[in-house]
């Protein structure tokens, strides 16, 4: 095996977090820092790929940083269940990164440029790094990067409520990742380990103590913050309206989905489902939060005239669901759940793409702009309704696939009011998108404006996330074949 | 008197919770930062105590000593108070912001001029 296939693990994060300093050192020239941080985005997702193919091959792939063994040292280790996670992070990133170009250079001031793709690195890095470690003290220093990048990059928004929204973000998010922090402490207590493989295997001796489960709920809670379950999702729709274009595709796509993999890598993985579930009865309070967190912003959703900000609702509600189907505890559940992160990262990034064109050319996302904008940007718009339809999950998108997958979930383990529940909320995912679409292609546009369909820059990678829509709808064996393996792994606890 | 034993947990629990109210209770964004400061505080004292071994020295290694505190949550609090102070200068420098842009740090006077 070649040196670099051999340090792969490692690879994945130093490349992002080496080329965040050099891309800083070119900010004087914008051109040379998007290039050299597509390049990186590109390079990243090519080491993913290369992963995956291991992980193919051997299973689990283990990496013991700086050749230190496991419970001393810090391992990073890449299963069936975080490439899934790695995937969608370096997919997103690649592809967003060609759209950055335009959409970043009319929203973000031009002497900005090298810092923005510097934390946009860092937070790549970031993100990657809380997937792939197998160390639980290392989760929290990661979380901490990403974050911190994150709220530069949401503070770079035009819009002075932009600092604002980041402000809020950074307070409720240190509250949150300070929580997993006692947790974690409380964990070390009770079996002086931090190695999550370790971790799993010495709590089960001491399960019954109070200070474990009190670990259980402080990491929970924790968590629960960073991924915007309801009623804790308060900072994300200021987050996501305000931020970028380009900053909220990748934070929507990638920020909460790795959050949700956290919480289910400790309440399967670390905790086992056993004590989670059985023992303490997690499922009575994720599932009333994931229906209410499903119900509440899809209506709010309804009622807002900034697109924006009502897709941003709308992906409170989407967490919803993924959380719904962690707290069915079964391994068709949770596969139902990896569908949906992967499938809902490619939909809302299509979509927050799309309002990116339309940002680009009519100057703001409010349903105002967009009157007749299907007929002035035909493409764009096309690509919104697709994606939109993806969001509903009607069938032949992705989205019909996940909830396919969760209705079944629901059926298998008796709960026939859930899938008419999860039925029934797509209704209200067809509303909100249905306003779009009534004031974007059934009205004549307002004034005589000279718009042009976006530019081929902005199209390309929107309808690239489109086509996967509707690819990944169709052609459905390869996430669902990785989700599944996924489950399985995390239903037998780690291994 | 085993609750005077837990000391050091109790000022952990004290402060944390003064830490909390003043993140959640105060208006002013400054006063809002030192709060979620001595919020995490805490969480460093409930570290560093817990690595305590009854009659253990530093963890330097002495002929004759068998009794050591534990030195690896010291490095991890370390590593927690480089964060900390990281997300303290990112949150004083998003004020400093805040200020140029509003004129005032005050949250409800923020919000008042939003929805103007």
């Amino acid at each position: 095996m070649g040196l670099v296939q051999l340090h792969l693990p490692a690879f994945q994060v130093i490349v992002p977090m080496l080329a965040a300093p050099l891309v800083m050192l070119m900010a004087r020239s914008p051109r040379a820092a998007w290039a050299t941080a597509t390049l990186t985005s590109w390079l990243t997702l090519a080491i993913a790929l290369l992963l995956l193919i291991r992980v193919r091959a051997e299973g689990v792939v283990a990496y013991h940083m700086g050749g230190w063994l496991p419970p001393v040292g810090i391992e990073y280790r890449v299963d069936s269940v975080n490439i899934l996670v790695l995937l969608v992070i370096c997919f997103i990133s690649a592809v967003v990164m060609p759209f950055a170009r335009l959409s970043v250079a009319s929203e973000v001031r031009e002497d900005k440029h090298g810092y923005f793709y510097a934390a946009f690195l860092l937070a790549n890095c970031g993100l990657l790094g809380i997937a792939i470690t197998g160390d639980a003290f290392n989760i929290f220093v990661f979380f901490e990067i990403a974050a911190l990048a994150s709220y530069s990059l949401i503070a770079t928004g035009r819009e002075r409520q932009a600092v604002m929204a980041s402000y809020q973000y950074l307070m409720m998010g240190t509250i949150g990742t300070t929580f997993l922090l006692i947790g974690i402490g409380f964990l070390y207590i009770m079996t002086g380990t931090l190695n999550l493989l370790d971790l799993a295997e010495r709590l089960p001796a001491v399960n019954d103590t109070r200070t474990v489960r009190a670990a259980l709920a402080f990491i929970v809670v924790g968590i629960s913050l960073k991924l915007a379950l309801f009623p804790l999702h308060l900072w994300l729709p200021n987050a996501y309206a305000y931020a970028p274009s380009m900053v909220t595709v990748f934070l929507s796509a990638t920020a909460t989905k790795v959050a949700i993999y956290v919480l289910m890598r400790f309440i399967f993985g670390v905790f086992g489902h056993e004590l989670s579930f059985n023992v303490l009865g997690m499922n009575l309070l994720l599932m009333p939060l994931a229906m209410l967190g499903i119900l509440i912003p899809s209506i709010v959703a309804i009622f807002h005239t900034n697109i924006k900000r009502m897709l941003a609702y709308s992906s409170v509600a989407q967490v919803g669901y993924i959380i719904l189907g962690i707290s069915f505890a079964s391994t068709l559940g949770l596969m139902a759940s990896l569908l949906h992160l992967f499938n809902h990262a490619i939909t809302k990034a299509a979509l927050f793409m799309a309002l990116g064109c339309i940002a680009y050319r009519l100057g703001g996302v409010s349903l105002i702009h967009m009157t007749g904008a299907g007929q002035r940007m035909p493409w764009t718009m096309t690509a919104f309704v697709i994606a939109g339809l993806s969001l509903i999950g009607v069938p032949l998108t992705a989205g019909f696939v996940t909830k396919w997958h969760l209705i079944l979930a629901a059926l298998d383990g008796g709960l026939w009011p859930i899938a008419v529940f999860v039925l029934g909320t797509s209704v209200l995912a067809l509303l909100y998108v249905w306003r779009v679409v009534e004031v974007a292609f059934f009205r004549a546009p307002l004034r005589r404006m000279k718009v042009r369909e976006a530019p081929l820059s902005l199209l390309l990678p929107t309808w690239f996330l489109t086509l996967s829509c509707l690819y990944f709808g169709i052609e459905t064996s390869l996430p669902v074949g990785l989700a599944e393996r996924a489950a399985e792994v995390l239903m037998g606890g780690y291994r | 008197m085993e609750w005077f034993g837990l000391y050091n947990y109790w000022i952990v629990v004290v402060l944390m919770m003064v830490g909390f109210y003043i993140v959640i209770a105060q208006g002013n964004l400054i006063k809002k930062i030192v709060g979620l400061n001595i919020f995490q505080t805490s969480v460093f004292i409930f570290f560093i105590s817990l690595a305590k071994l009854e009659g253990g020295t530093a963890p330097i290694h002495v002929a004759g000593v068998s009794d050591y505190s534990n030195p690896l949550p010291h490095v991890l609090i370390l590593t927690a108070i480089v964060v900390g102070v990281a997300l303290t200068a990112v949150g004083l420098a998003l004020v400093v912001r805040i200020h140029e842009l509003y004129g005032t740090i005050e949250e409800d006077e923020i919000h008042a001029q939003d929805e103007a």
